[in-house]
C-alpha cells in the first residue's frame, strides 16, 4: 500500500489467501465466499501458488490434502519462509487437517519418518492419523469452546495434537486429543469445516482477521 | 468420545476422501521400495497392484487384486494413503482390501473383469471407490453405485496419452453440453446416456462432475500430465510411466512439479530436462482389439 492511506474500496478490502498447491482448495474458497456473504461482508480471495503472493494476504488457510505432499511443495515454491513471516507479523493462518500439521512445531514417529517438513508456527506437537485409516475415518457432533451448540466435524484421515504448549488455547478435544486449538493468530482444526455448509468455524477465523486488521500494530 | 457417536463411511466422508487428493499425483506401486520412492517424490497416494499395466499386458493371463501380503507391506511402510485395484464385480477382493486397510478401492478394467454384467455395489463399502469411465454415461453410472471418484480409463499400460486425452475431452464437452437444458432435454439426456436423471441434473447445475475426477490411462511424462490437468482433470494417476522410467524418482519427481505448474511452460521446461528416458510404450494402433482393456466395464 505504499504508504498512502487506502482511499478505494478495494484497498479496504480483507485480502484473504488459500494455499492452492494441492488438496480442498476450492471447497475452502467457496466455503469462504459463502460464510462472507452470510455476513453481508466482502473479501478478496486469492489462491497461493507461488512465492510472492503471502506477503500480500491479510490472512493465510492452509487447506486440508496431503501434508508430505504440501510441505514438499511450500519449501520448493517457497512460501513457507513467507508463512513464517507473515505470522511473526500476526497475519492471523488457519490450517485444516494436513494444514494442522504443517503448522506444528513438532510430530510423532510417523511425521518424522516422512522427513515431513513443518512450518513450526505453534507449539504443539502432533499425531499424522490420529484416528486411524480411512474406514475409519467419521462424522461427529463436536463440542467446540467457541461455539454454543455442537459442530459437526468431519474427520478425515484426520491428524490431532497431542502435546501443547502453555500459550496454545485448547477449542475441542475428542478423548485424550486435542482436535481444535489456537495459539495467537494460529488456528488449527484437525477437520474439515471447508466440507460442511455450517460456517460457525469460518467466523471465528473471520473475526480473528478483523481483529488484527483494527489494530495491525498491536504486535 | 462414545463409539456409537461416530458416523463412518458417509457420502461426505468417501468423497471428502477424493477431495483430499486434489492437485496431486497418484502412482502405481507393486512393492514397498517403490511406495517409499513415490512417497518422498511427493504423491499424494500410492496404488498397490501385482504388476504395472504396462506389465499385465505383456504377461497376459488373469489379472487379479494383488497378493494381501504385498499390500499390507504397503500399507506398512508408507504414512500416504494406500489405494488398491479389485476386480471389476469382484465385491470379494474389494472386501479383502477394506480389511487389509486399503484406503480407497480401485475397481478397475485394468484387471480381468469377474462379472461380465454387475459392477461393485459401493455403496455397501465403508471405503471410497474410484472408477475408470469414457463418457459421462459411464461416470454417472459408476456414481450411482457410489463411486467416490472418477477417472478417465484411457489405455493403461501403453504410455499413449491419447485415449485419455479422448475420454477426458468427452466428459468435459459432454457436460458443457448440458449447460441451458430445460428438464425435458435432461431427461432425455438421461435416457440416451443412460444415466440416473438427478445426477444428469446436478451435473447440469453444477457444471463438473459430482465427484473428483482424475486424469488415468497412459499419462508417461510431465507433460502428459500437465496435458491432463489443462483439460480439467482434478489430478491425476501415473500407472506404467514411472517404474518403466529410466530413473523413477526423478521421473515421480518431475511430475508432481509438473502438475502444480500445469500452466507454467518454462516451469515444465525446467521440470522436464534431465530426468532420463520415458517409459517406452506402445501405440496404440498395434493393440489388438482383444486387448483393449477400456472396453472392460460400461
Amino acid at each position: 500500500m505504499d504508504g498512502k492511506p487506502a482511499s478505494t474500496f478495494s484497498g479496504l478490502m480483507m485480502r484473504i489467501g488459500v494455499v492452492a498447491i494441492q488438496g480442498d482448495v476450492s471447497e475452502h474458497v467457496e466455503s469462504l465466499e459463502r460464510a462472507l456473504d452470510e455476513q453481508g461482508e466482502r473479501a478478496k480471495i486469492i489462491t497461493i501458488k507461488h512465492s510472492g503472493t503471502v506477503p500480500e494476504c491479510d490472512a493465510v488457510i492452509l487447506p486440508g490434502g496431503e501434508s508430505t505432499t504440501l510441505g514438499r511443495l511450500l519449501v520448493q515454491e517457497g512460501i513457507d519462509d513467507e508463512l513464517r513471516q507473515a505470522s511473526k507479523r500476526g497475519i492471523p493462518i488457519m490450517g485444516t487437517c494436513a494444514g494442522m500439521i504443517l503448522l506444528a512445531k513438532a510430530g510423532n514417529s510417523l511425521v518424522k519418518r516422512t522427513h515431513q517438513h513443518l512450518l513450526g508456527l505453534m507449539d504443539v506437537t502432533v499425531n499424522r492419523n490420529a484416528f486411524g485409516r480411512q474406514y475409519e475415518s467419521f462424522e461427529t457432533e463436536l463440542d467446540v469452546d467457541t461455539l454454543d451448540s455442537p459442530y459437526n466435524a468431519v474427520f478425515i484421515r484426520a491428524p490431532a495434537i497431542v502435546e501443547a504448549g502453555e500459550d496454545v488455547r485448547v477449542l475441542a478435544m475428542i478423548d485424550d486429543k486435542i482436535v481444535a486449538a489456537q495459539q495467537n493468530n494460529v488456528l488449527a482444526i484437525a477437520f474439515h469445516p471447508e466440507l460442511t455448509r455450517d460456517s460457525r468455524m469460518h467466523y471465528y477465523f473471520l473475526d480473528m482477521i478483523r481483529e488484527k486488521r483494527s489494530s495491525p500494530h498491536s504486535d | 468420545m462414545e463409539l456409537e457417536k461416530l458416523r463412518h463411511g458417509t457420502e461426505l466422508i468417501k468423497r471428502g476422501f477424493a477431495k483430499m487428493q486434489k492437485g496431486g499425483v497418484i502412482m502405481d506401486v507393486t512393492n514397498a521400495e517403490e511406495a517409499k520412492i513415490a512417497e518422498d517424490a511427493g504423491a499424494v497416494a500410492v496404488m498397490a497392484l501385482h504388476a504395472v499395466p504396462a506389465d499385465i499386458r505383456k504377461a497376459g493371463g488373469v489379472a487379479r487384486m494383488a497378493d494381501p501380503m504385498v499390500t499390507a507391506d504397503i500399507i506398512d511402510t508408507v504414512t500416504i494413503p494406500v489405494m488398491a485395484k479389485a476386480r471389476i464385480g469382484h465385491f470379494v477382493e474389494a472386501e479383502i482390501l477394506q480389511a487389509l486397510g486399503a484406503d480407497m478401492i480401485d475397481e478397475s478394467e485394468v484387471l480381468t473383469p469377474a462379472d461380465e454384467k454387475y459392477h461393485i455395489d459401493k455403496t455397501e463399502f465403508t471405503v471410497p471407490f474410484v472408477c475408470g469411465a469414457r463418457n459421462l454415461g459411464e461416470a454417472l453410472r459408476r456414481i450411482n453405485e457410489g463411486a467416490a471418484m472418477i477417472r478417465t480409463k484411457g489405455e493403461a499400460g501403453t504410455g499413449d496419452v491419447r485415449e485419455a486425452v479422448r475420454h477426458m475431452k468427452q466428459i468435459m464437452g459432454e457436460i458443457r453440453q448440458l449447460a441451458g437444458k430445460n428438464k425435458e432435454e435432461l431427461i432425455e439426456v438421461a435416457r440416451e446416456i443412460e444415466a440416473p436423471i438427478e445426477l444428469v441434473m446436478e451435473t447440469a447445475q453444477m457444471q463438473r462432475l459430482p465427484v473428483v475426477n482424475f486424469a488415468a490411462g497412459g499419462v508417461a511424462t510431465p507433460a502428459d500430465a500437465a496435458l491432463m490437468m489443462r483439460l480439467g482433470a482434478d489430478g491425476v494417476f501415473v500407472g506404467s510411466g514411472i517404474f518403466k522410467a529410466e530413473n523413477p524418482a526423478m521421473m515421480a519427481s518431475a511430475i508432481v512439479e509438473a502438475v502444480n505448474n500445469y500452466d507454467k511452460p518454462e516451469v515444465l521446461a525446467k521440470v522436464s530436462k534431465g530426468i532420463g528416458a520415458g517409459m517406452k510404450g506402445i501405440s496404440i494402433d498395434t493393440i489388438p482389439e482383444e486387448q483393449v482393456l477400456q472396453t472392460r466395464g460400461w
